[in-house]
């Protein structure tokens, strides 16, 4: 019987360029593409691939925008479940793995576990009134994180119960991948789920401007491209880095233009439980209300104007803007360098001329966290709704003293009116 | 490395445990040089080495639950510290091991790396307890309140710098090693810091829920021990074939009588039962309340079944008492998966011990792997069964929330007590 831990072992200490690739998965472009296609050259033909899927890409996402919020999060639910799989593929690839027994099984239910986790505090924060009323729904979301625990737990026996001799670092290690793409996928797409559900356009307005930097910072470097940037990608450069740069603020400040003025997008996603639908009709908050700004002497000149009209939000898009140029591409060295760690041209090759699903989402997932960061942070304080769900499961005596300290603050702060009866 | 595999044969271990000699004696076992103190070594040295070893172990398991005492004793910013140091030496131990796997020792940068990813996440994590715990004392310093305001903005850039230096240092043929040790440090934090900042919270929460059940993990180890060694006949589990079911179902229900004993007696006691507090004037910590419900002896029937054994109808305990039961048969029947799992990881990358820090017993980590489980157990039946969330922290979110949000969440508050009677509609609105 073969010790895949001992050959693990000669496999690890050995270094990068002895290790065997990992086979290319197959070409998977469609049957059409390709006989539409013959004519062309073997580039011509790459090129139109790509601008074709990159095209379809975006009506698809346009698509979806307009089917409304709901879509949206079955999108992201769909994406994250397929960056999972293509991750924990690459991770049985590589450590010829597949037969691991109940391997297979423990990843997806991990998956399952840490889903089950978030979109529980999720449905609990945001359903409030439709979970009030279902008794069922009561009991699981006041014990929730104790089940979800339970849950863990028992993938946690199981796997322990699973070691089995001469395989125990292949698990160890597979453990670990899974752990490891769980904190990057799963963690990030809620963090996209709670962005959308503060109003579309923290949805939309991140994710373009990663998507206009990719494209942007492409042309810059196809057209002017000269000083390589970083070993890692070789393939960009300083003048691709620095153009994408400008043409994403330049962008992300008229995207948000366009964008603030909907209520579609400014609003914050809402269940309404009489209609049992999603509803975004708000009055816009003061960042969505054009204001006055008067041009610093600098841009004066320049531009000839002293004052201009814009939304508060269009100065948030340009602090947007510049992470999604400037460390959005330290996501995708990021996954560069595991593409090369691992010999692996691309993730998978679910996008025919893209690659994988995680290619195109590389540089997106920092970009994620940062935007949920930055609305916590800068925007709005914590989640009105989840506050008043805490407070009214605490204690009766707890909740009469804050409710005494909050009417005193409020009082003080004017913003209640003590009552005048004697 | 002789000396290991001469103690494992001492220890009385089975034929499958010798197979795993070989294992050990195979590629790449970590060398552990003899740490025993040279005047243990000296007092001990007419002893064979059998006995030699059951002392150094008797000796320095008595000192590590005299230290406890100690640190007890001394309060809880000292345990805090303490809770600390340990958390650091796990993770150092965990990364040493990482790097003697691997050989990469020197990969560059990486040693910082790993510690400059510690501080981050240690500075996270004690950010937002300091903001919860001691908030008065936030509000008042100027320089700590910003801090605190944009609190998870600073923790993500340095976190987002750590892993831009990350890219940064990638080295061509050394991309496979510095992705692996990422991925390790990754995880190492994840098990070690989270755990080790639940113990804090549960602390606060009164130091009886951090004494109960380190306590209860400890007493089941050493009695399924010693159930194990006069009793044990039946192997429990491959993984660790000195585990034994005599041992483990002895050790089970030794824990619950353990546990009911010392919840008995820690419950007459303020200073155990209190939450932890800041006191602003004082600058110190206060444990001093009206003890909750939780603390106050009540009288409880006797199930029909136990009373023909027991002879009393009723009896007088501490409700803590019957969580205390709850949490050690978590200590007894789940914890020990904790153990297996670290049997196993030592296994995978055949080291006999985490480290060699402590004689007898091995590494910091070999002592703490059952408490992980436990610490965030007991986190999580604190948070769903014990008390709701914390009022003070609800209030200062409360005040950071819009005017019109503030106004919405007070009348719906207020329409709630109206509704359940504990606020009369006749009160001033």
């Amino acid at each position: 019987e073969v010790d895949l831990d001992e050959r693990l072992h000669e496999l690890d200490l050995r270094s990068d360029s002895d290790i065997p690739d990992v086979p290319p998965p197959t070409d998977s472009t469609p049957e059409i593409l390709k006989r539409a296609l013959s004519g062309l050259s073997a580039r011509w033909k790459n090129w139109w691939i790509r601008g074709i899927l990159s095209l379809a890409m975006i009506s698809g996402f346009f698509l979806i925008i307009y089917l409304g919020s709901f879509m949206l999060m079955l999108l992201v639910l769909s994406i994250q479940v397929k960056c999972y799989h293509e991750i924990i593929t690459i991770g049985y690839r590589v450590y010829h793995s597949y037969d691991l027994p109940w391997f297979r099984s423990l990843s997806w239910y991990f998956l399952l576990c840490v889903n089950y986790f978030f979109y529980g505090e999720t449905v609990a924060d945001y359903f409030a009134t439709f979970v009030q009323r279902r008794e069922q729904l009561q009991f699981l979301i006041r014990y929730h994180r104790f089940i979800s625990f339970a849950l863990y737990l028992t993938g946690f026996c199981m796997f322990v119960l699973s070691l089995v001799k001469k395989h125990y670092r292949l698990q160890f290690y597979m453990f670990a991948w899974t752990h490891v793409t769980l904190l990057i996928t799963v963690t990030q797409s809620h963090l996209v789920i709670q962005n959308l559900f503060e109003g579309m356009i923290w949805f939309l307005v991140p994710i373009s401007s990663v998507i206009c930097n990719d494209i942007t910072a492409y042309i810059f470097g196809f057209f002017f491209g000269r000083t390589p940037l970083i070993k890692l990608s070789p393939k960009k450069t300083w003048e691709g880095f620095i153009g994408g740069f400008f043409s994403t603020v330049v962008f992300g400040f008229i995207f948000s233009y366009f964008l603030a003025q909907h209520q579609y997008f400014v609003c914050p996603v809402e269940y309404n439980s009489e209609t049992n639908r999603f509803v975004t009709e708000c009055e816009p908050s003061e960042l969505f209300q054009m204001k006055k700004y008067s041009v610093p002497p600098l841009l004066q000149a320049v531009l000839g104007w002293e004052t201009v009209n814009m939304y508060p939000f269009q100065m948030h898009s340009f602090a947007l803007s510049t992470f999604a140029s400037l460390i959005g591409p330290f996501g995708g060295f990021f996954a560069s360098g595991f593409k090369r760690a691992f010999k692996i041209k691309d993730f998978a090759d679910t996008i025919p001329g893209h690659g994988g699903i995680m290619d195109r989402f590389d540089c997106q997932y920092l970009m994620a966290t940062f935007v949920h960061v930055y609305i916590t942070s800068f925007i709005r304080g914590p989640n009105p709704s989840k506050l008043l769900k805490q407070l009214l499961i605490l204690q009766p005596e707890q909740q009469l003293s804050v409710y005494k300290t909050l009417k005193s603050h409020l009082i003080e702060k004017g913003i209640l009116q003590p009552s005048l009866r004697g | 490395l002789q000396e290991s595999e001469s103690e494992n044969k001492l220890d009385g271990e089975t034929a499958s445990d010798s197979e795993s000699k070989s294992e050990f004696g195979g590629s790449s076992p970590v060398p552990s040089s003899d740490d025993t103190p040279e005047v243990l070594n000296r007092a001990l040295s007419n002893l064979s080495s059998r006995w030699k070893n059951w002392w150094v172990r008797g000796i320095l398991t008595l000192a590590m639950i005299t230290f406890f005492f100690i640190i007890i004793y001394l309060g809880p910013m000292v345990l805090m510290t303490i809770v600390m140091c340990v958390q650091i030496k796990c993770f150092h131990e965990i990364i040493t091991i990482g790097y003697n796997v691997y050989h990469s020792y020197d990969l560059p940068w990486f040693r910082t790396l790993s510690w400059y990813f510690l501080l981050c996440v240690n500075y996270f994590f004690y950010g937002e307890t300091v903001t919860d715990y001691f908030f008065t004392l936030v509000q008042r310093e100027e320089p700590l309140r910003i801090l605190s305001k944009y609190h998870r903005f600073i923790s993500f850039a340095l976190y987002l710098t750590g892993f831009c230096m990350f890219v940064l240092s990638l080295v061509k043929k050394h991309y496979r090693l510095q992705f692996y040790m990422f991925g390790w440090t990754h995880v190492t934090l994840l098990i070690v810091v989270t755990q080790s900042h639940l113990i804090i919270h549960n602390l606060f929460e009164g130091m009886i829920w951090f004494i109960v059940p380190i306590s209860c993990v400890i007493c089941n180890d050493i009695m399924a021990y010693m159930f194990g060694f006069f009793f044990g006949r039946t192997p429990l589990i491959k993984l660790s074939p000195k585990k034994t079911w005599e041992g483990f179902i002895g050790g089970f229900f030794s824990t619950v009588l353990f546990g009911l004993l010392l919840s008995y007696v820690m419950s007459g006691y303020r200073c155990f039962t209190c939450p932890v507090e800041f006191n602003n004037d004082t600058n110190s910590f206060t444990v001093d309340c009206e003890p909750s419900e939780l603390f106050q002896l009540q009288e409880y029937n006797i199930p029909v079944v136990l009373q023909s054994v027991v002879g009393w109808k009723t009896v007088r305990m501490y409700p803590f008492q019957i969580h205390s039961i709850a949490l050690s048969t978590f200590a007894s029947l789940i914890g020990p998966f904790g153990g297996f799992f670290a049997s196993g990881f030592k296994r995978a990358f055949k080291i006999k011990d985490f480290a060699n820090t402590i004689p007898g017993h091995g590494g910091i980590m070999d002592r703490f792997d059952c408490q992980y489980l436990m610490a965030t157990f007991v986190n999580v039946y604190i948070a769903s069964f014990i008390r709701g969330p914390n009022p003070s922290k609800l209030i200062q979110q409360f005040l950071t929330l819009r005017p019109d949000q503030q106004l919405h969440i007070f009348n719906t508050l207020k329409a709630h007590l109206v509704d359940r009677g504990i606020l009369g509609s006749l009160e001033d609105a």
